[in-house]
This record gives C-alpha cells, sequence and structure tokens, in this order.
C-alpha cells in the first residue's frame, strides 16, 4: 500500500498528464460522432457574450452586402407573388388545409467556420425562442445546416460542410435523389452521391432538398453542378455540387421547424416496429 | 510572486480573446490560421507548480476549444506541449535550464527562436491529426502543420520581443 503511495506521489505530474490528455482525447472522439460534446460547444452564456459583443461591431461592415441581399430575395418573392396564377381571393381558402407546415425564425450568425473539416457556426437564437435540435437552417439562397446544440438564447449549427453531415437531396429537374456529403477540401463544393445512372445529369442542373427527411421542406436550392463521373461500380453517379450560398460569407439566416415532424416521426417510429 | 500571477492571469484572458476573435478568422488562403494562445504556455514561469501549469493549459486548451466548437483537440495539444516543455527548455537552452535560471526577457534570440519552433511544431502536429482524425490524409496533416506553424512561430516571436523584452 505503500508502495502505492509512493508511486502515486512521485509520478503525480505524469498521471495527472495522463489524466488531462484522456479528457481531452475523449472530447475529441465525442465530437467526431454526429452528435457533438454536450458539454464543449459554443453555445453558452460565456461564448455567446464574446461573440455577441464581437458581432455587433462587425455587423455595420456588412450592412451593404445584406441590404442587396434583402433587396434581391424581396425581387423574387415578389415576382413569384406576381406570377403566381394561383386565385389569392380568401373566399376560396379552406381553412382547414391551409394550415402552416413550417414556422420560420430569422437568425443573426456570431461564429462561422470553413476551413476544419466539422464546421460549426453559432446563431443568437436558442431555447427561450423554441430552437430544438434538428431543426434545418437555410439564407434566402440556400441551406446552411442543422441545429445541433442548443442553449437558452444561442444554438449551433451543424453546417452542410462537415464530415458527419449526410442532407437528402435531388436532382430539380427529375427528382432522382441521392444524398450530399462534403470531402473536406473546398467550401465551394459538396459532393452528392449514389444517384442513380438512369438519372439525366446535366453540368448547370440546379441540385435542391429532397424533402424526404422531415427537417427541411422540398424544394430549397443548394447548388449546382458543377462535374460529375460514374462511381467505381458502375451504378451510381458522383456529383460535384457548386454551392448557391457563400458559406464563408454568411450574416442572417432563417431557421425552419416543420410543425408535422412529430407526427411524421412517430408514424415512421411505428411502422419500423 | 502576486505580480507574477497578475501578469499570467492578464495574459491568459487577452492571448484567448486575441485567439477566438481575430486569428480563428483570418482564413489566410482557405485554412491557415495562427494559434498564438500557445505563448502563455511558453511564457509561463519556470519555476511554478508543474501541476498547476498543467491544469492552466489544459483550461487554456479547452476555453479555445469551446469557442471553435472542435472537441477537445486544442486542450490535448496544450497538454502534451506543456507536458513536454522542460525538454524543449533543456533542448534549447541547455545550462541555463539546469540552474533554473532563464529569463525569457534577456535570454538569446536564437535560443528563443528554437524554444518556439519546435514547441509549435509538436502542437501543432497533435492538433492537426486530432482535428483530422484520419491517417489516410497524413499529408493534408503535415501540410497544415508547416503552414500554420510558420504563421504562428513568426507572430509568437514577434509577441514575445514586443511585449515581453522591454523591461532590459
Amino acid at each position: 500500500m505503500q508502495q502505492i503511495f509512493n508511486f502515486v506521489i512521485k509520478n503525480k505530474t505524469f498521471l495527472l498528464f495522463l489524466l488531462l490528455l484522456g479528457i481531452a482525447l475523449s472530447l475529441t472522439i465525442q465530437s467526431h460522432s454526429y452528435h457533438r460534446s454536450k458539454f464543449i460547444n459554443s453555445a453558452n452564456g460565456l461564448t455567446g457574450g464574446v461573440y455577441s459583443l464581437s458581432n455587433s461591431f462587425d455587423q455595420y461592415f456588412d450592412l451593404k452586402d445584406e441590404n442587396k441581399l434583402l433587396s434581391e430575395e424581396n425581387k423574387r418573392l415578389r415576382e413569384q407573388l406576381l406570377n403566381s396564377s394561383q386565385n389569392l381571393d380568401s373566399s376560396y381558402i379552406d381553412t382547414k388545409y391551409s394550415e402552416t407546415k413550417y414556422r420560420v425564425t430569422i437568425a443573426n450568425v456570431y461564429k462561422n467556420s470553413y476551413s476544419l473539416t466539422n464546421n460549426i457556426l453559432t446563431i443568437n437564437k436558442g431555447k427561450n425562442d423554441s430552437i430544438k435540435q434538428d431543426f434545418g437552417v437555410i439564407t434566402s439562397k440556400g441551406i446552411v445546416g442543422i441545429i445541433d446544440n442548443t442553449s437558452n438564447n444561442y444554438a449551433t449549427v451543424l453546417s452542410i460542410l462537415s464530415k458527419t453531415s449526410r442532407i437528402n437531396a435531388k436532382l430539380k429537374s427529375t427528382r432522382h435523389i441521392g444524398s450530399l456529403k462534403w470531402n473536406t477540401d473546398n467550401p465551394e463544393f459538396v459532393q452528392l452521391e449514389d444517384v442513380s445512372k438512369f438519372a439525366p445529369v446535366k453540368v448547370g442542373d440546379t441540385i435542391e432538398t429532397g424533402g424526404e427527411s422531415s427537417i427541411f421542406p422540398q424544394g430549397i436550392g443548394i447548388g449546382t453542378i458543377a462535374s460529375f463521373e460514374i462511381d467505381i461500380t458502375g451504378d451510381t453517379y458522383n456529383i460535384e455540387v457548386k454551392l448557391f450560398n457563400d458559406m464563408t460569407n454568411i450574416g442572417t439566416v432563417y431557421i425552419l421547424e416543420n410543425l408535422d415532424s412529430s407526427e411524421i416521426k412517430a408514424l415512421q417510429d411505428s411502422s419500423n416496429e | 510572486m502576486n505580480n507574477v500571477t497578475v501578469s499570467n492571469t492578464v495574459r491568459f484572458i487577452l492571448l484567448l480573446l486575441v485567439q477566438v476573435m481575430l486569428c480563428n478568422n483570418i482564413n489566410f488562403l482557405g485554412y491557415i490560421n495562427p494559434y498564438i494562445y500557445i505563448i502563455f504556455i511558453f511564457l509561463f514561469p519556470i519555476r511554478e507548480n508543474r501541476a498547476l501549469f498543467l491544469l492552466l493549459s489544459f483550461m487554456l486548451g479547452l476555453l479555445v476549444d469551446m469557442f471553435s466548437d472542435s472537441g477537445g483537440v486544442h486542450a490535448a495539444a496544450s497538454v502534451v506541449l506543456a507536458y513536454a516543455r522542460p525538454i524543449l527548455l533543456k533542448t534549447s537552452f541547455g545550462m541555463l535550464y539546469e540552474h533554473h535560471s532563464i529569463k525569457f526577457s534577456t535570454t538569446e534570440i536564437g535560443s528563443l527562436i528554437t524554444y518556439v519552433t519546435f514547441g509549435t511544431l509538436l502542437h501543432h502536429l497533435v492538433l492537426f491529426s486530432l482535428e483530422i482524425f484520419n491517417i489516410s490524409s497524413i499529408l493534408l496533416i503535415l501540410q497544415k502543420t508547416l503552414f500554420s506553424s510558420i504563421f504562428t512561430i513568426i507572430l509568437s516571436i514577434l509577441i514575445i520581443i514586443l511585449f515581453s523584452r522591454n523591461k532590459k
């Protein structure tokens, strides 16, 4: 017993080193799985406070770009409204079927990263704004990512620029589906895999969200096809997609909550059993 | 003694804030960032308790991790650097370290550069190995280590010379 104590006292620095290294490594390994560390993330009061301070200065420099983005979006929406052939007479609207399916929340990006292998954004909306895990995040141009951790006032977003993210996507013209991944090389391009080789793939075609998951609605833009090749197995295409969003410059985002998601999830769970 | 505590606390907080608010957003050529918070580990007083030193380095790394959502990679790299510091000191300063008489404000510039270079390379190698976490991307790890190290070494040496050599 005496010898054990002596050993511990003699090697206390080394043992402390091993302990701390062990904690750090376990946090690292945890962070490489899909749902990240619950304790060490930037959605807490301290980091959120610091980022909100620096963001309050930063915002002023981006006002011009933000204004341009907003007016472009306004133009697009107004075009849609004027060109829609639907009859907007209120007497035809049957309230029972026109319930809103998605609730939209606006948030500011406090921290953005795009040079790591798993990129995370921090935004200034959290539990107090009813933001929960697995809500979708988009900008006026296209998708950004999925909500990961939330605190009272802040949330982290798992960016599509992440090794662990898998998003269901399809070709706009034909509805052939695939899954969207990122090979960590370039923040402007993501990869769409497992697209059937019967799909008519053309450079320049639009890729959008597939609507198979309950996170994103169908038809949110992702990007255009930059190049493509047949997979080694010969059955599927691997497509290089150029993103609509400039992921290195994101100011304001929209958070989408699918109000039917619990119903869809319950249905899927019951049919899996 | 009190003076040392105050100056190290200030250094800890300042380096952390500069790291997360400025240096993490540089992204020179797309991915090169300097990690200057390790200056705290380089300049920590040599005669202080080693256990305290390891704990503080771990805390600093963990806080940087918290701000940059990187799990525990900075914490691990900082702890490794802090643990390996006596060996680095011995190789770079030789006899001075044996006599416990190193003052970073008066040492030779050459020894200081050796010390910072080896320390930074070790820290960045651990950091990027854990961040990429894939042995098949070993070239990417080495490439990131090399470029970020050059950036960090230049900045660290400039900062050390600017801020801690003025008491000559």
